[in-house]
């Protein structure tokens, strides 16, 4: 039963030579995680940049100049036109030329200095609601820290927007993406790649002749699925490295925690790829299955693009049994808030517990189905 | 002479479905046995009993001195199998090919290199040695198949339709192997669907319906059926089963 077993060291040496035999996948399989951490940090924003701002200034003064300041000067907001009559506002956005008019009323200063409100009006483009929203957020947020300055320095204005954004001040979508990137990048090592290399063995038939052997169950398991594992492993290093090179991505918390996550997920995603291939016939029927099975749910159900809350009520649910929600609470946990074990140990939980059930029914149905 | 396989009123049913229906048989050791039999008599799933791939639903057997069931990590190290289906891998060469066999069965790495230097010499192949297994021609995979299989001196080795899709001289290649290999104390249990092979067995059997319809040498059955060659027996034996499923339809 010794793991040192030569019978096991022969049956993943055939392995590793097998993955690192078939360059192009394997070339793939190494470059995959960088691209995706690019391709989807910069594609799959929700922020906008450079947004355009017409400025709406009826009678110019020094609170509305420190308020132009303030936009001009935030990087994600350009001045495109300032104009004195809110009738310059609604030709712009026909053309497409501005993104959000800034509209102040005439006096604002003098408002201000009196203490009686100073309204400000804020229209955005909504054709495009998501990016209409987010800009507005965007806008409220530079107009709320421009608030908050007028009240240090002086009695100030009445502050009712308090928009505040904890983890991500700036709202960089990568922060968000690139720790769900982790579990996508290892869902496709781990599950669809497992599931592909055993199937390809029973559509050929020499999975029976391994069967016959004197190797057991749980050692061709293992064997299939310990080279995916070190493989899994560089492609959480390059991701995590990308991210931070690229988008500078924060990491808060503990390496060594997030790499046991990782580590702890991949095995998961195995299991889940070992399942799939016990349930299915072919290659073809396997990858369909680790597609719809595991890379889908982990696309979409997970949190990592969509928002669990932004899912209608009775698919809510469904998002507690896809293994990478938990992982992406945990990832986003250590890279974003820099927590530890402390506050995450309930998804790390679910996460043991999830691989022990999928093992134990994984190593089941491979006997069960083939002994 | 000992028994090296010995098969007791070995059933399997999938439902209600009987696909092996109570055979009963003994193979010698040395012995070259024909398992023959129509597609969907039986025989691979009474093969698949007595590899250990396939649990009986009652009777017994036990290859190798081993019960199949009880036993079949000490059936497993005795025997060695050759699928109908080409059963290498062709992402690797030749020499890693049979390293991985030789280790799966436990051999060490000095005796992997001498039995397999040996094995490439005996079929002239260490040309070819380090070139991939899937540059090279059906019949010399096929033959390099067999060979693996009995790397490790199994006591029985089991030939799943060992020549299908070879040539005919490969073929006759093939059964000089597998003549030597009983020589050498291997017994060799073959099913394959070539009527003029299974001649060249010392016994054969004839499945039909699950059960044993004909067993004995190639000539006790001849003669004993009346009929000019095996392949007529076959014939015979098999058709009234054949009549039998076409009348139910």
């Amino acid at each position: 039963m010794a793991l040192r077993s030569p019978a096991l060291g022969a049956f993943m040496v055939k392995e590793l030579r097998h993955i690192l035999r078939d360059r192009q996948t394997l070339l793939v399989l190494l470059l995959l995680p960088l691209a995706m951490v690019v391709l989807f940090g910069y594609a799959l924003r929700s922020e906008v940049n450079d947004v355009r701002v017409v400025f709406v200034d009826p009678a110019p003064d020094a609170a509305t100049a420190a308020l132009r300041a303030r936009f001009a000067g935030n990087g994600r907001f350009r001045i495109v036109a300032v104009a004195a009559t809110t009738a310059a506002v609604e030709p712009l956005f026909r053309r497409g030329a501005a993104d959000v008019a800034v509209i102040v009323e005439p006096g604002f200063a003098g408002r201000l200095a009196e203490g009686t409100p100073a309204r400000l009006l804020l229209v955005g483009d909504a054709s495009d609601p998501n990016t209409g929203s987010t800009i507005q957020a965007y806008s409220r947020a530079v107009v709320a820290a421009y608030q908050a300055e007028l009240g240090a320095a002086g009695p100030g204005a009445r502050v009712e927007l308090m928009t505040r954004m904890r983890f991500n001040p700036r709202l960089e979508s990568a922060n968000l993406f690139v720790p769900g990137l982790v579990a996508l990048v290892l869902t496709l090592v781990t599950a669809l790649m497992t599931a592909i290399s055993l199937s390809r063995e029973k559509e050929r038939g020499t999975l029976e002749v391994l069967l016959v052997s004197p190797l057991r169950p749980w050692q061709i398991v293992l064997g299939k699925v310990l080279p995916y594992l070190l493989l899994a492993f560089a492609n959480v290093v390059t991701a995590l490295l990308a991210a931070w090179l690229v988008f500078r991505v924060p990491f808060r918390g503990s390496v060594a925690l997030l790499l046991f996550a990782s580590l702890l997920y991949a095995m998961v995603g195995l299991a889940l790829g070992v399942l799939i291939a016990a349930a299915t016939d072919s290659q073809r029927a396997a990858m369909i299955g680790a597609m719809a099975g595991t890379m889908l749910p982990t696309v979409m159900l997970s949190g990592m693009i969509f928002p669990i809350a932004s899912l209608p009520g009775w698919l809510q649910p469904v998002t507690y049994v896809v293994p990478a929600r938990w992982f992406i609470v945990v990832s986003r946990g250590i890279m974003l808030k820099g927590v530890g074990v402390e506050y995450l140990w309930p998804s790390l939980l679910v996460l043991v517990t999830m691989l022990a059930v999928l093992l134990v029914a994984a190593i089941r149905r491979f006997k069960a189905r083939l002994a | 002479m000992s028994a090296a396989i010995e098969v007791r009123g070995l059933t399997r049913r999938f439902g209600a479905f009987t696909a092996v229906d109570a055979i009963t048989f003994d193979v010698r050791e040395g012995e070259v046995f024909g398992f023959l039999g129509a597609n969907g008599a039986g025989k691979t799933t009474a093969i698949k009993m007595l590899i250990g791939l396939l649990a009986p639903t009652s009777g017994e057997a036990r290859v190798a001195g081993h019960d199949v069931l009880a036993e079949a990590d000490e059936v497993r190290r005795r025997i060695g199998y050759m699928s109908q289906r080409f059963s290498l891998y062709d992402d690797l060469t030749v020499r890693e090919n049979v390293q991985l066999y030789g280790g799966v069965y436990g051999l060490t790495d000095p005796e992997i290199r001498e039995r397999g230097g040996a094995l490439l010499e005996r079929l002239r192949l260490v040309h070819a040695g380090d070139a991939r297994l899937g540059t090279l021609p059906l019949g010399w995979k096929q033959k390099l198949a067999f060979s693996v299989a009995l790397l490790h001196r199994p006591a029985v080795v089991f030939l799943d339709e060992p020549t299908g899709g070879v040539d005919p001289i490969t073929r006759r290649q093939f059964w000089e192997m597998i003549y030597a290999a009983a020589a050498g104390g291997t017994t060799v249990f073959v099913t394959t669907h070539y009527l003029d092979e299974a001649e060249y067995c010392d016994r054969v059997s004839i499945m039909v319906d699950g059960r044993i319809a004909a067993l004995g040498t190639p000539d006790e059955l001849k003669r004993r059926f009346d009929a000019a060659t095996l392949d007529e027996l076959f014939v015979r034996l098999a058709r009234p089963a054949a009549a039998a499923a076409a009348g139910a339809v």
